[in-house]
C-alpha cells in the first residue's frame, strides 16, 4: 500500500484546513476511543480519562504532533516515526489492534467536523494514510 | 446478544429517527466499496465501480444499500434477539453468497462514519459507543450460522 498523489493532496489539504486545531480532533478521537472501546483504557491507568480531562488533552496534543509530522514526511514514515515505534513496541507494549480503534475514531471525528470535505475519496485517502502510520508504528514490534 | 442500557437504547432510536435511512445505506455501502476496494468482489454485476464517483452514482449500489440498511434497521427493533432476527440472512451470506464475516465489521464501521457525517455534533462519544455495540452485535449475529 502506498499513497497516491491524490491521497497526499487530500490529506495535506485537510491538514492545512485543520491548522492549529489538530489537537482538538485527536483529543476528541481519544475520548471516543476510550468510550466506544473501553479495553483501550488499560493502557492509561495513570491518567484521568474522564470527559474533558486536561491529561487527555495533553496526550491528544502529542498524538496531533506525531500525525502532523507524519503528514509532512509521507516519503519516509518508518524513518520519521522510528522513535515512536520503539516507544510503543518496547516500552508501552500497545497491541496493534488499538491503533485501528483510534484511527476509526479519528475518522468519525473528522467526518463530523468536516462533513463537506469528507467525501468517499477523502475518507479513503485518510484511511490509507492512517493505515500507513499504523504500519510504521508497529514496524519495530518484532 | 447486545447489552445496551436504557439510556443507550434511547440514544440509538432517537438518533436513528433523525437520519435519512436510505441515504445512510447508500453512503455506507459506497464508502465500503471505495475505501476497501476488495469488497467489490461481491458486486461485479453492479456495473461501473471504477471510480469513487462511479460508485457513488451507481443506482444498483444505492438500491442495495437501501436493502441492507432496512435489514439493519429491523435489527434495531430486535436488539434482544439479533441472532434470531438475522438467522436466515446469516445462512444466506455463508452458504450462497460466501461473504467473509470480516466484511460485516467493515460495513458496520462505515455505518458509524456515515451517521457521524450526517448527525455531526449529536453523534457524541456516548452515541458512538452505543452504535458500536449495535454494529458489533449485528455483525456477530450475521456470522453466527457460519460453518
Amino acid at each position: 500500500m502506498a499513497l497516491t498523489q491524490t491521497d497526499r493532496a487530500l490529506v495535506l489539504a485537510l491538514w492545512k484546513k485543520m491548522s492549529t486545531n489538530v489537537g482538538v480532533y485527536t483529543t476528541e478521537a481519544l475520548e471516543r476511543t476510550f468510550v466506544a472501546f473501553p479495553s483501550t483504557k488499560a493502557y492509561f491507568p495513570h491518567l484521568d480519562l474522564s470527559p474533558g480531562s486536561s491529561q487527555v488533552k495533553v496526550h491528544g496534543q502529542k498524538v496531533a504532533e506525531a500525525l502532523t509530522l507524519a503528514a509532512h514526511h509521507l516519503d519516509d514514515l518508518p524513518g520519521s516515526l522510528s522513535a515512536l515505534s520503539d516507544l510503543h513496541a518496547h516500552k508501552l507494549g500497545v497491541d496493534p489492534a488499538n491503533f485501528q480503534f483510534f484511527s476509526h475514531c479519528l475518522l468519525v471525528t473528522l467526518a463530523r467536523h468536516y462533513p463537506g470535505d469528507f467525501s468517499p475519496k477523502m475518507h479513503a485517502s485518510l484511511d490509507r494514510f492512517l493505515g500507513l502510520v499504523t504500519s510504521a508504528l508497529v514496524s519495530k514490534y518484532r | 446478544m447486545v447489552h445496551l442500557t436504557d439510556a443507550e437504547k434511547a440514544l440509538v432510536s432517537g438518533l436513528w429517527g433523525k437520519v435519512d435511512v436510505d441515504e445512510i445505506g447508500g453512503e455506507s455501502l459506497s464508502s465500503l466499496l471505495v475505501v476497501y476496494p476488495w469488497t467489490q468482489r461481491f458486486f461485479e454485476h453492479f456495473g461501473d465501480l471504477s471510480s469513487a464517483s462511479a460508485v457513488m452514482n451507481n443506482a444498483q449500489v444505492k438500491a442495495h444499500g437501501k436493502k441492507v440498511i432496512h435489514s439493519f434497521a429491523d435489527g434495531l427493533k430486535h436488539l434482544d434477539n439479533l441472532k434470531g432476527t438475522f438467522s436466515s440472512l446469516s445462512e444466506l451470506h455463508c452458504d450462497k453468497l460466501h461473504v467473509d464475516p470480516e466484511n460485516f465489521r467493515l460495513l458496520g464501521n462505515m455505518i458509524i462514519i456515515a451517521l457521524s457525517h450526517h448527525l455531526g455534533k449529536e453523534f457524541t462519544p456516548c452515541a458512538q459507543a452505543a452504535f458500536q455495540k449495535v454494529v458489533a452485535g449485528v455483525a456477530n449475529a450475521l456470522a453466527h450460522k457460519y460453518h
